[in-house]
C-alpha cells in the first residue's frame, strides 16, 4: 500500500463528509495504509516497521477470536468493575437546567478509563510473545493501569514520565511504584508528556523484538490509534446502552475531554452513526490562545508528523513542535489522535477549548454538587457540557466522566488552595 | 549529474583508493551559527558524503548525542530555511556531496513541494529522513527524483530479507545499513557485535542487488571502521563527530584517521 505526497489537506467536496463518515462506520479506515482519509499512518523508523506490522497482525487475529474476546470480558467485568454506572447527575442538572449523566469511568479500577486499553494491550502483549513492556505517562494514569495489568499478567514494567509530571502527580508516581512498575522520569524536551512518548519510542527502538510499547492513547503510528480506539469503544457501547435503557432515549449532547483522545474515540464511537447525538471533544484551552499557552491541536493546529502519526499538530511555522501548557498533565500534548482529526475535518464531532479556570470551576462544581472528585481531565468536558447546556436549556447531557481527581490533589493545592480548616477555594 | 550519481562516485573514487568511503554527519548551526560553514568546510576535507542534520525538537530515532546537538542549535535559531540559505553558498564550493538528514515535519512545515525544489536549488544531492517508511516514501522519492535529487533508504538488523531487497531497490545513492536496532550514538561494539555486525552487512551486500552500502550508528573507533571495511562500501559517523566537535578535536584529522588504512 503506497500513499501519495502530504500536504494539507483539501477541502471537502460537497457531499463528502457525509461519504467518508458512512466509510468510517463501514469500517473502511484505517485502511491499510493506517489513514482516516487524509490523517494516520506510520511514520516510524525501519526498526519499528516489523514491530508495527507484527501488531496490526496479531490485534486483528485476537479481535476475531472469541477466546480473547472472552478473556477480555471477564477480566473487564471481575478486574476493572465493568459495565461501569452511569449516573444521574441532579445537582448539576437543577444547576445548569439541562439533565445531565454521567458516564461513570472513574468508578473503573485504577480510577479511569486508561485501564480498558491497558489490560487489553496487555493481553495483546501475551500474544505478541513479548517479555516486558514499556508505557509512557502523563498524568500517571495510564501509568499506574499499564503498571496493574503487568502485574496482573507477570509482564515486568517501566513507565517513563517527564520530570514535571512526576511532581505535579506525584501521587500516582508512588502507585505505580507500588504495583511494580520501575518509573524513568525523563529530564529531556518539555519534560511532560511528549517527551516520555519520544523516550518510550526510543526504547521501544532499541528493542522492538522483545519489548511491547503499550501506548496510553489513540496516537501514535497505525495500529495504535486503532487498538486504542477498539478497546476503549467499551465506553461508547456501554454508554448509549445505558442511556436507552435508563431514558429510553439518547442524549441530545455527548462531551469528552481530548487529551491523545483516547477516551473520547472510545466513548464517541458509540455515537456516531447517531447523526441526532451532537458530539463535543474538550481540548485544554489552559491560560489562552496565545502560542504555548493551551494544548488545544484541534483548535489551534496545523496539520503534520509526530511520534509516527499524520495529525493535527502545534508546531511553529518551522515544523517545530511547541511547548503546551494545561492545568491537568493528562491533556497537556502538542499532537491529537488522527481519528480526531479525521473527525474534525468531516466536522461530525465539534472540538472547543476550555480554560484552565473554566476546569477548575467545573471541578469545584461537580465535587460540591454531586459529591464526585473528578480527575482535572474530565473537568474540561463538564466546563463544556455547562457552556452548552446555558445556551441549549434542557437538552439531554452525556458527560465522559473518564477519571477520578485523586492524583490531581498536589494541582488543586497549588491552583485552588483551601483557605484553611472549613475553608474555602 | 544526478545526486544519486555524484554520490556513487564519490563513493566509488574511494574504494578506488582501497579505503571505505566516509559519509560523516553534522548538525547544521551547532555548537552555533557561525561555525556552520569552517565545520562544514573541515568535513569536506576529509569525508566523500556529508549529512546535514535538520534539527528537530523530537528526534526519536536520536541518542543523547544528537538530542543535545539538535536542542542547542534550535537553541541557536537554526531552521530548514536558514540551513538552505547557508548550503546556497557552502555546497557549490564542496567536493562531497552534500545529503540532507531530517525527520519528515521540518520538510512539511514550509509546504514539500516547495522545500524540494529550495533544496535541489541550494545544492543538495538527496534526503536521509528516518520517519519515512518505505510504504510512505513513493511520493517523496518521486518529487525529489525530479529535481535529480535522492532518497536514501535505511535497512536494520532485524528487517526481513525481502524487505532489504525491497529497499535496496528503492534507495538511490547507497544503502544506509544501520548496525544496531536502535538509536544513535550506542557505544563501540563489543568483539562479539564485530561479528554478528559483519555478518548482518554481509548478509545486507548479498541481498542489495548492487547498492552501496554503508554502514551507521555507533561508529566511533578507527578500530571499528577496519572491522566493518570488508563489509561495506562505506562507513556513516554521526555521534562521535559531534563529540568531537564539542570537545574542540580538528576535525578533519579525526575525521582522516577514522578511516586512514595505515
Ligand atoms: C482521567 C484522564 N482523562 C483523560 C486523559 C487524556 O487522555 P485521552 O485523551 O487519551 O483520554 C487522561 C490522561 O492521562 C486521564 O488521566
Amino acid at each position: 500500500m503506497t500513499t501519495t505526497i502530504l500536504g494539507p489537506p483539501d477541502r471537502l467536496a460537497p457531499g463528502q463528509a457525509a461519504t467518508e463518515l458512512a466509510r468510517l462506520l463501514a469500517g473502511d479506515y484505517p485502511d491499510a495504509a493506517g489513514r482516516f482519509g487524509p490523517f494516520g499512518g506510520r511514520f516510524v523508523p525501519e526498526t519499528l516497521m516489523g514491530a508495527v506490522t507484527r501488531l496490526d497482525r496479531v490485534a486483528r487475529a485476537a479481535f476475531a477470536d472469541p477466546a480473547f474476546r472472552a478473556e477480555l470480558d471477564r477480566e473487564s467485568r471481575d478486574w476493572i468493575g465493568r459495565p461501569t454506572p452511569l449516573c444521574y447527575a441532579a445537582g448539576l442538572s437543577r444547576a445548569w437546567g439541562a439533565p445531565v449523566w454521567l458516564k461513570r469511568e472513574d468508578l473503573a479500577h485504577t480510577g479511569a478509563h486508561k485501564i480498558n486499553n491497558a489490560l487489553g494491550q496487555a493481553l495483546l502483549a501475551r500474544r505478541l510473545g513479548a517479555t516486558r513492556i514499556v508505557a509512557e505517562t502523563g498524568a500517571g494514569q495510564h501509568g499506574v493501569a499499564t503498571a496493574a495489568a503487568c502485574a496482573r499478567l507477570g509482564f515486568p514494567c517501566r513507565v517513563y514520565m517527564g520530570s514535571i509530571d512526576v511532581e505535579r502527580q506525584a501521587p500516582n508516581v508512588d502507585r505505580m511504584l507500588r504495583l511494580g512498575a520501575e518509573v524513568v522520569p525523563v529530564e529531556t524536551g518539555d519534560r511532560t508528556l511528549r517527551a516520555a512518548i519520544d523516550e518510550a519510542l526510543r526504547h521501544w527502538v532499541s528493542d522492538p523484538l522483545e519489548t511491547h510499547y503499550l501506548l496510553g492513547s489513540a496516537v501514535g503510528p497505525h495500529p495504535f490509534p486503532w487498538i486504542v480506539r477498539e478497546f476503549q469503544s467499551v465506553i461508547g457501547r456501554e454508554s448509549r446502552a445505558q442511556m436507552i435503557e435508563r431514558t429510553g432515549r439518547l442524549p441530545d449532547a455527548a462531551f469528552a475531554c481530548v487529551g491523545g483522545g483516547s477516551n473520547a474515540i472510545g466513548f464517541f464511537h458509540g455515537f456516531l452513526a447517531d447523526p441526532r447525538v451532537a458530539l463535543f471533544g474538550l481540548e485544554a484551552g489552559g491560560r489562552g490562545p496565545g502560542l504555548g499557552e493551551h494544548s488545544a491541536t484541534l483548535s489551534h493546529g496545523r496539520p503534520g508528523v509526530l511520534h509516527g502519526t499524520y495529525s493535527m499538530l502545534l508546531q511553529d511555522s518551522d515544523g517545530q513542535v511547541i511547548e503546551t501548557h494545561s492545568v491537568c498533565a493528562g491533556l497537556d500534548y502538542p499532537g491529537v489522535g488522527p481519528e480526531h482529526s479525521f473527525l474534525n475535518w468531516i466536522g461530525r464531532v465539534r472540538y472547543e477549548a476550555v480554560t484552565d479556570r473554566e476546569a477548575l470551576d467545573a471541578h469545584a462544581e461537580c465535587c460540591a454538587r454531586e459529591g464526585i472528585l473528578p480527575a482535572l481531565e474530565p473537568s474540561h468536558a463538564l466546563a463544556g457540557a455547562r457552556r452548552f447546556a446555558s445556551a441549549n436549556p434542557g437538552a439531554v447531557l452525556l458527560v465522559n466522566l473518564c477519571g477520578r481527581g485523586d492524583k490531581d490533589m498536589p494541582i488543586l493545592a497549588r491552583e485552588a488552595p483551601m483557605t484553611g480548616p472549613g475553608g474555602r477555594p | 549529474m544526478s545526486g544519486g550519481a555524484r554520490i556513487r562516485a564519490a563513493i566509488e573514487s574511494a574504494r578506488a583508493n582501497r579505503r571505505p568511503a566516509l559519509v560523516a554527519y553534522l548538525t547544521a548551526g551547532f555548537p552555533r551559527l557561525d561555525q556552520f560553514g569552517p565545520l562544514l568546510r573541515a568535513t569536506d576535507a576529509a569525508a566523500d558524503v556529508i549529512e546535514v542534520g535538520v534539527p528537530f525538537s523530537d528526534p526519536m530515532a536520536d541518542g543523547a548525542t544528537i538530542q543535545r546537538s539538535s536542542r542547542v542549535a534550535l537553541e541557536q535559531g537554526v531552521t530548514l530555511r536558514w540551513i538552505l540559505d547557508a548550503l546556497g553558498g557552502l555546497a557549490p564550493h564542496a567536493r562531497a556531496p552534500i545529503l540532507l538528514m531530517s525527520y519528515l515535519n521540518p520538510l512539511l512545515a514550509g509546504g514539500l513541494t516547495e522545500t524540494i525544489r529550495r533544496a535541489a536549488a541550494a545544492g543538495v544531492a538527496g534526503f536521509i529522513i528516518p520517519d519515512l517508511p518505505l510504504e510512505e516514501s513513493p511520493g517523496l522519492r518521486e518529487l525529489a527524483r525530479s529535481h535529480g535529487m535522492a532518497l536514501v533508504q535505511m535497512v536494520t538488523p532485524v528487517t526481513p530479507d525481502e524487505r532489504i531487497r525491497a529497499l535496496a531497490a528503492a534507495t538511490d545513492g547507497f544503502l544506509y545499513a544501520v548496525t544496531v536496532a536502535g538509536i544513535t550514538g550506542g557505544s563501540a561494539a563489543s568483539p562479539g557485535e564485530e561479528q554478528r555486525i559483519g555478518a548482518y552487512l554481509d548478509r545486507v551486500r548479498s541481498l542489495s542487488g548492487g547498492a552501496m552500502t554503508c554502514a551507521g550508528f555507533g561508529v566511533r573507533s578507527r578500530a571499528q571502521v577496519r572491522a566493518l571495511a570488508p563489509h561495506a562500501d562505506g562507513v556513516i559517523v554521526g555521534s562521535a563527530l559531534i563529540e568531537a566537535i564539542e570537545n574542540k578535536q580538528n576535525i578533519t584529522n579525526f575525521l582522516t584517521e577514522l578511516v586512514s588504512t595505515t
